[in-house]
């Protein structure tokens, strides 16, 4: 275990021992005690939190390192599921099942609206691989417009995010309005099968939920890997002195569109899977309330942490249902509360909370010896910086530094 | 204009903010190897002269050449891709990496996405860090997240970072603002070490250090040159008593 342990150790795309188990740890719950543990039903909820942990990995990315807060990280989850609804839809309106309808063969709901033919943009999702590649490259195309009219002329920070917020609550009522080409406030409905397999199954839903495991790790991986490079480095460059990244010679909107690109596609992975798992995509997954909740499972999280991520989502939906099977009345207070608790006591979420508090147990040191990784916004830290500048205004030999290092640890 | 040897040759520059004139028909030159400093009152316009030279500010009129390029139309990471590095008056870096990190980052290589995504840290790159490292005399503190650093340990570091892309024109806001007399010892060693190979434009306010560092000293009085010429010369100009040493 060890030796295999310190192989993987040389490789940075696990994030050294400690990103290994984590990875491990992770793995174990959602790939055996998960599925060991709950029936298919609450596995198929857990699966259906996991397409929302996609979004939350794609926060870590975008707004825990680039610092890039975007509250409609829903216009990306709904593009992408909306895609994988499209194709199910037209799946299930065969002419011989919706022969009853004005029209057969089109979608319930558009014969509903009086259409009298498929509109021009359903027309691609009759194939299942330019449906992928519609799930894929649309939502980063969309995220590159908006990337790129809002990057290039510098707008960031709170402007940001309201207008992400403004393009999300667009797209929803635009869904809302257009009942006829979208299916309306109901969204799609109905959905049964991918390729003549019906996904209602459960061993269909088993599949599927390995399948969303896998791609999600798939994800963590790749945004690993972008982290790990000096890509991610210089994320948090920006994140911390974007004028100091100009000024040394960077195009600091190419780095930032990009990152939103892979946020966007990384989250519309995410929505596919949902509708594949939940069976139906609508436009209250598109709007401002689901993109600021999965802001909250990302803060609750971690911001910075990839894995305590998904745990967030996992913990914040658990809670949800919880609550809101039994004092539904009470959980959208308790989730504002929350949020605010997060912000104000944990800044680095439950990954900060685990790291901090990991150090000290015995049997999880060899796993931190090696990788003196510093917490950032720890108070620890803030204590040590301030005995640096005592020491400065005291003009004593700035070596004292040196120290603090130790102290900290 | 016709072109020239001067590294830097800013002329007729002018800029204006709502009919406020920060620079007024400016005119300098600065040679190669030379290290310039630019001194006068607060609003003299010092630290707009290096915005307009690394494009933090657009002009309203006038040309900087560079190298006989002109700087006036590119843009900031254009301008630092030509060879102009800047340190700004509060040290500017990156608190959250360490301080190899923000040498590394700082490396003039991988600098579009896609070669960041795949720059691979060489030892060209490990050697480079480590030779600023040594002349920013950071060398044993190379792992220390940079927010632990003191206030002039961080001004070199950011030196350092500049040092890093290896500039044709280095150009510094206040250097030794909020140092020690001992760093600022340090920190005039470095700089005349380190205008070697390259120039330096430096804007300063501590005389001391003006006298330890200035080949040649230009005077800013609103937004318009005052005198020009060596530290000795400067002092004894009378305008110059009169509008700022005088003081």
């Amino acid at each position: 275990m060890n030796a295999i342990l310190s192989k993987l150790n040389s490789s940075e795309l696990l994030g050294g021992k400690k990103g290994v188990l984590g990875l491990a740890v992770l793995a174990a719950v959602i790939f055996i005690l998960l599925p060991l543990g709950v029936d298919i039903f609450r596995l198929n909820l857990v699966g259906k939190y996991l397409t929302y942990a996609f979004v939350a990995v794609s926060l870590v990315l975008l707004w825990g390192n680039g610092g890039i807060l975007s509250l409609g990280q829903g216009i990306f989850f709904g593009l992408g599921g909306y895609g994988m609804a499209m194709f199910m839809k037209l799946e299930a309106s065969d002419p011989i099942s919706t022969k009853i309808q004005t029209t057969p063969g089109i979608p319930d709901f558009m014969d509903w609206n009086q259409l009298t033919e498929l509109p021009w943009f359903w027309e691609p999702f009759n194939s299942l691989p330019l449906t992928i590649a519609a799930i894929l490259i649309i939502p980063a195309l969309f995220a590159y417009i908006i990337g790129f009219a809002m990057f290039k002329r510098r707008v960031g920070g709170v402007y940001f995010a309201i207008i992400t917020q403004a393009i999300a609550l667009i797209l929803s009522i635009l869904i809302v309005g257009q009942q006829g080409l979208t299916g309306g406030v109901n969204g799609i409905t109905d959905l049964k099968t991918m390729l003549g397999w019906d996904t209602r199954t459960d061993s269909a839903k088993y599949i599927l939920y390995y399948v969303n495991g896998i791609l999600l790790f798939g994800c963590i991986l790749l945004s690993r890997y972008i982290l790990t490079s000096k890509f991610g480095m210089l994320l948090l460059a920006m994140r911390d002195k974007e004028e100091r990244v100009r000024f040394s010679g960077y195009d600091v909107s190419d780095f930032k569109i990009f990152i939103f690109c892979v946020a966007a596609m990384i989250s519309a992975i995410g929505g596919a899977m949902f509708t594949l798992q939940v069976g139906f995509m609508s436009p209250s997954f598109v709007g401002i309330v689901p993109s600021i909740e999965m802001v909250i499972f990302c803060a609750v999280g971690g911001r910075i942490s990839l894995i305590g991520a998904v745990y967030g989502t996992l913990l914040v939906n658990y809670g949800k249902t919880f609550f809101s099977e039994t004092y539904p009345e009470l959980w959208l207070f308790l989730m504002g509360g929350l949020f605010m608790a997060v912000v104000m006591f944990f800044p680095n979420g439950l990954a900060g909370l685990w790291d901090q508090h990991a150090r000290k147990l015995k049997f999880m040191k060899r796993f931190y010896d090696d990788t003196p990784e510093p917490e950032r916004f720890e108070p620890t830290l803030s204590a040590a910086k301030d005995t640096a500048e005592a020491a400065v205004a005291k003009k004593e030999k700035p070596a004292k530094v040196a120290n603090m290092k130790g102290a900290k640890a | 204009m016709s072109n020239t040897d001067f590294v830097l040759s800013i002329e007729d520059l002018t800029v204006s903010f709502d009919g406020f004139k920060a620079v007024d028909n400016l005119t300098m030159y600065i040679d190669k190897n030379e290290l310039r400093v630019v001194i006068g009152p607060n609003g003299a316009g010092k630290t707009t002269v290096l915005d307009l030279i690394c494009g933090k500010t657009k002009s309203t009129s006038g040309s900087i050449k560079f190298m006989n390029k002109e700087l006036t139309k590119l843009s900031e990471h254009e301008i630092v891709r030509e060879g102009v590095g800047r340190k700004f008056q509060t040290p500017s870096i990156y608190e959250n990496l360490s301080v190899y990190q923000n040498l590394e980052v700082s490396y003039p290589k991988g600098r579009g996405v896609f070669g960041s995504l795949t720059f691979k840290r060489t030892a060209e790159v490990e050697a480079q860090v480590r030779k600023v490292a040594e002349e920013i005399m950071l060398s044993d503190l190379l792992d220390l997240e940079a927010a632990l650093l003191s206030h002039g340990q961080k001004q070199w570091l950011e030196i350092g970072m500049l040092l890093m892309q290896d500039p044709e024109l280095l150009m510094l806001d206040e250097p030794v603002a909020g140092m020690s007399a001992k760093e600022r010892d340090q920190t005039a060693e470095l700089l005349n070490k380190i205008c070697n190979n390259r120039s330096v434009l430096v804007i300063e306010h501590d005389m001391e250090f003006v006298k330890k560092i200035a080949h040649k000293v230009t005077v800013l009085h609103q937004g318009k040159i005052l005198a020009e010429g060596s530290m000795d010369k400067v002092q004894e100009d009378e305008k110059v008593i009169e509008v700022y040493l005088g003081h």
